[in-house]
């Protein structure tokens, strides 16, 4: 078992003829991911690099029958390609997406109030069920399938943890990169109820930031709700206050959102937080056995 | 991004909102011109950096006479500003603006921003104007009042009212709030704004309402698609370095330690930053290279590093995932050529190609050192400098 993705998922590419999409289409397909085909507008009928290209992503999933969606469009079209992917039904749409304006993210939110629609991202590295389904531009060959959710604001932080769990040998149910942006489709909270009701996932490694406060509601879910254990770590401890470190998100003033501050309420709230970022693995496992 | 007051009141004069008459200015002649045009005083003469806090420091006088404004214009030009927001080394007044004073009766608090709870744009307002909102926040926060803006209609005209309300109006002032309120709204969406502060709103003696001061930050992301607020960017407000990083697409601040950092990931650089200190050193800087770095920005940013006087050491914290680790050695070798690096350099890589990389780094001749993980990587980096 697994989060929102496994070997059954088939996804289509919005932006396939792009660099970028197709390079990671075919990692996908590499990987082992039932990579369908992708959306292109004006480029459908022909196919790339044996991936069926289509004007839009109506057409694509009447054809192909996706569940699920990659968006590699630029940022000026990504909250439109977003809202695309809704309207077709899709039941998941994963945004890499970097640098898309927080004012179109506030819209495309308002968008799907009311539809089933899951979107992940933006300006985040994707979804991998190890051995059965990656969806994003992750290292695959890192990850092993295993008992262990890992949920992330980052994305090579993530790939950090991952790697820490992978050559100590235990693997990983589902890593959820959810992006670093203000707005964005999906949050902590979403991510560990699914892995305290996946029966696969022993055990989460959850990794947040300085800045806003979803680690905090996080933590407040994982001491209410949660009956698995949660490691966690933050980044940004040295981060100078009101000051923007690339991602939106890593932005502390007035003493608010400080790392401090969350590794407290994390301890509080029961978590087992890592005081630097080489323990990581580390610190889960000072409350869990594998 | 962020932009000066005298600009930010342009905008909103543009989008019907009341800012009183001004003008900046780079010199105190013209200055004493332009109280001259603006009429009868007091007038305010205003520096203008890009932070808050600038009346405790002297930079916000009321002069009486023209020969004052000049006065005040003349002390302002060139003086380094320290505030609570510039950090102790202050900033250097390169630009005042001139405005015609006001007779406040009364000072309030408006401001929009994005609030992450609701994933919409926020009204918040306050009584307590001319305050520091932090503060309001913490001590008393009944006294603020918020309204979240559905996007597809925008602020309605009865949450401008029942904002106005709220702040104690009268009904001739709400009458004057929900259009005002209704344009700040306007300002903030069409400008792509992240932040729009109004503090104080002031009531006047004769009973109209006036935005007395005005702070807007715009979304970076969305700059694209304003090319005329793109244009209004000061680069004397800015650090030399970042400047240079950000033609680069590198992202880059510099901090006070003597370890440079080169990593790939804004949480990884994050917490690159943190292990360091973690394990007794000191970051000289924060600079993520960005996931699809080529040679040239990764050489780049070895130089941005390498010019800082401070930095003793340099760590690279390479995770490929787009990023390949061939890359990051070749642009390691091509700076370390370039720039004939002299400070240890502690290299740790991971990903994609990583047996490349290290190879090349290996057979490179360069004293490097290699590290396996991060906690090795920091504890190296730190162990050199000391040495």
């Amino acid at each position: 078992m697994s989060i929102m993705v496994d070997k059954n998922t088939k996804v289509i590419t919005q932006g396939i003829t792009g660099a970028t999409g197709l390079f990671h289409a075919q990692g996908a397909r590499d990987y082992g991911t039932k990579m369908v085909g992708g959306v292109s507008p004006g480029k459908g009928g022909t196919t790339i690099d044996g991936f069926p290209v289509f004007d839009t992503v109506e057409d694509a999933v009447a054809e192909t029958g996706a569940s699920a969606s990659v968006i590699y469009v630029p940022p000026i079209g990504a909250a439109d390609a977003i809202m695309e992917a809704v309207d077709a039904g899709l039941d998941l749409v994963i945004c890499i997406t970097e640098g898309v304006p927080v004012l179109d993210m506030v819209k495309v939110k308002k968008y799907m109030e009311g539809k089933k629609t899951r979107l992940v991202g933006p300006n985040c590295p994707g979804v991998i069920t190890p051995g059965e389904c990656k969806i994003g531009i992750m290292p695959g060959y890192i990850h092993k399938p295993g008992p262990v959710g890992v949920v992330s604001r980052s994305g090579t932080l993530t790939y950090e943890a991952v790697w820490q769990l992978s050559t100590r040998d235990i693997g990983q149910t589902t890593c959820v990169g959810i992006g670093g942006d203000p707005v964005n489709g999906t949050n902590f909270v979403d991510c560990l109820k699914m892995f305290e009701a996946d029966p696969a996932t022993e055990a989460v490694i959850m990794i947040g930031e300085i800045g806003g406060d979803a680690e905090e509601k996080a933590a407040e879910f994982i001491r209410d709700h949660m009956t698995k254990p949660v490691a966690a770590f933050i980044a940004g401890a040295t981060a100078p206050s009101g000051k923007r470190m690339g991602h939106a998100g890593a932005i502390i003033s007035g003493g608010k959102g400080g790392a401090e501050d969350k590794k407290a309420f994390l301890r509080e709230c029961g978590v087992s937080v890592a005081d630097s970022p080489a323990e990581m693995a580390d610190a889960l496992f000072k409350i869990y056995t594998p | 991004m962020n932009i000066h007051e005298y600009q930010a009141k342009a905008i909103l004069r543009n989008f019907g909102v009341p800012v009183p008459e001004g003008h900046v200015v780079y010199n105190s002649n013209s200055a004493r011109d332009w109280a001259n045009r603006l009429g009868d005083g007091p007038w305010a003469v205003k520096a203008q950096i890009h932070a808050g806090g600038r009346g405790k420091g002297g930079g916000v006088k009321i002069a009486k006479t023209r020969d004052e404004v000049k006065q005040f214009a003349r002390d302002m030009f060139g003086m380094t500003l320290v505030t609570h927001q510039t950090g102790p080394e202050g900033k250097v007044v390169k630009r005042v603006l001139v405005e015609q004073g006001c007779n406040i009766a009364d000072e309030f608090y408006v401001s929009f921003l994005v609030d992450r709870a609701t994933d919409k744009v926020t009204l918040m307002a306050s009584a307590e104007g001319g305050m520091d909102i932090e503060e309001v926040a913490a001590n008393t926060p009944e006294k603020i009042f918020f309204e979240a803006v559905d996007p597809t209609v925008g602020l309605t005209a009865f949450q401008a009212r029942r904002v106005a309300f709220s702040l104690g109006f009268e009904i001739a002032q709400v009458k004057q709030a929900v259009p005002l309120l209704m344009n700040l709204y306007k300002t903030f969406v069409e400008a792509d704004c992240s932040l729009l502060e109004i503090n104080p709103l002031v009531l006047t003696g004769e009973g109209t309402l006036l935005c007395l001061d005005a702070k807007l930050n715009f979304d970076d992301n969305a700059l694209f698609r304003h090319l005329q607020i793109r244009d209004l960017r000061d680069y004397d407000e800015e650090d030399a370095n970042e400047i240079e990083a950000s033609q680069y697409d590198l992202s880059y601040i510099a901090l006070d330690g003597n370890i440079g950092c080169l990593v790939n990931g804004a949480g990884l650089a994050m917490a690159t930053m943190d292990i360091i200190q973690h394990y007794g050193g000191d970051p000289a800087n924060f600079l993520d290279v960005g996931g699809g770095a080529t040679i040239e920005r990764v050489t780049e940013a070895f130089k941005l590093i390498l010019s800082d006087d401070k930095v003793k050491g340099i760590l690279v914290n390479i995770f490929g995932g787009i990023m390949k680790c061939d890359v990051i050695a070749t642009g390691v070798i091509e700076a370390a050529k370039q720039t004939g690096i002299e400070v240890p350099l502690v290299v740790r890589l991971e990903g994609t190609n990583v047996d490349k990389g290290k190879q090349m780094l290996a057979e490179s001749g360069l004293n490097i050192i290699a590290a396996d993980g991060m906690a090795d990587a920091a504890e190296k980096i730190v162990a050199a400098v000391k040495a």
